[in-house]
């Protein structure tokens, strides 16, 4: 599904993402993690097509309507409902029957209670929480997500778990995280970036 | 249709923001109704009306470039334009959806705008106010691309007044000819030419504008 070979990202002198070689199979795991600045972010930028490489090779076996993303920023707006976004999003993904899979998420991560209020108003957490929704809306076949527990309380946490445990072996994961040992049973590879 | 749909769907959300927020009509209303009345003002009274036909475009543009200015905001709050970049739509429908809901706030401010012109100056006659909805169209295209590139700079409320002034002029040009000419048409013809032509160039470069 990925294939990178001396990839590698550099802003102007500095570098971003050292050369970099790994291989994730389709259906597979794959946690990267690094202490704060080695290139985990970048990485992922890099995987979804927001950023692109200046030196290296990259092959990613899906499309953007086979990627779901999940990154620092929830990439939603403040002044729509969570309904509202996720709608939004659901038309531009062309998401069969949205209104209902966008119900079922908000349902599952604890937010069809506030469906209705701007999230503005929501807590970190839970935005945190509806930007997950919002990754899994098209039911991604590669899901890369930069940190997904930040932010999130024991329950929040423990959904997300549940939902990784679904998706592993049928979804492609690639995720960053400070605690490798939360995901440790269902990693099929681990990457460590200096 | 799908493409026009999400064209439609991106212009909702906009329209749909501001009715929420109203962070930029009532800025955009104040401003140009406070600039016609200073221009009122300021022009000496027996003035030539030629003059306070300028003074209205200088007042236009001026405004749109203060709605162009927050025209991508909500996009650069929690990195929803990276979220809109990565859905397998068109990216050309982004640009286009926001040029319409732009072009949707300048007309609202014009229906007032115009008529306190009128009131406060001379009235318009249709070739005028064919040439503002035509220099919206342009001004619309053309501002909504510059801001998209000004959006990713620190020093965008630096950076967009100077990528878009200079390519407003021709705008500006057409806009005071079909405004005072005994003859508009060539006018309008001139400002259609230049929304054709600068809409096709903005619509096959936006993709460039949010790519890295």
């Amino acid at each position: 599904m990925i294939s990178a070979r001396g990839l590698e990202k550099r802003y102007g002198s500095r570098r971003a993402l050292r050369p970099l070689d790994f291989e994730l199979e389709r259906g597979g795991f794959l946690v990267v993690t690094g202490a704060n600045g080695s290139g985990k972010t970048t990485l992922l930028r890099l995987v979804v097509g927001l950023a692109a490489p200046t030196g290296g090779e990259l092959e990613v076996g899906a499309d953007r309507a086979g990627l779901g993303y999940l990154g620092h920023e929830p990439l939603l707006y403040r002044d729509l409902t969570a309904l509202e976004n996720l709608d939004l999003y659901g038309r531009l993904y062309r998401v069969p029957e949205r209104r209902e899979r966008a119900g079922m998420l908000l349902e599952r991560f604890g937010l069809w209670d506030v469906r209705a209020e701007r999230v503005g108003s929501y807590s970190r957490g839970m935005v945190q929480r509806l930007a997950l929704c919002r990754a899994l809306l098209h039911d991604p076949e590669l899901l890369v997500l930069d940190e997904p527990f930040t932010a999130l309380d024991a329950e929040g946490a423990d959904l997300l778990d549940r939902w990784l445990r679904e998706l592993a072996g049928s979804t492609t994961l690639l995720l960053t995280t400070h605690d490798p040992g939360r995901v440790k049973p269902l990693a099929s590879a681990r990457l460590a970036l200096v | 249709m799908n493409y026009l749909g999400d064209v439609a769907a991106l212009a909702r959300k906009d329209l749909r923001l501001e009715l929420r927020a109203r962070d930029t009509l009532p800025a955009m209303l104040l401003f140009v109704l406070s600039t016609l009345v200073v221009f009122h003002f300021a022009l000496p009274s027996g003035a030539d009306e030629l003059a306070a036909q300028g003074l209205l475009w200088v007042a236009l543009v001026f405004t749109a470039l203060l709605g162009l200015t927050r025209a991508w905001s909500p996009e650069r709050e929690d990195g929803a334009l990276d979220g809109l970049v990565l859905a397998p739509s068109d990216r050309s429908a982004i640009w286009l959806g926001k040029s319409a809901a732009v072009f949707v706030f300048l007309v609202a401010i014009e229906l007032v705008a115009l008529p306190a012109f009128a009131l406060f100056f001379s009235p318009l006659d249709a070739g005028a106010v064919l040439g503002v909805l035509l220099a919206d169209v342009g001004i619309c295209a053309v501002g909504t691309l510059l801001a998209a590139m000004a959006a990713a700079s620190r020093t965008r409320e630096l950076i967009l007044p100077l990528l878009f002034l200079p390519l407003a002029i021709p705008l500006i040009v057409g806009g005071v000819g079909a405004s005072v000419s005994t003859d508009p048409g060539r006018y309008l013809a001139f400002l259609g030419l230049y929304d054709a032509v600068f809409a096709i160039l903005c619509w096959a470069s936006f993709e460039y504008v949010v790519s890295e």
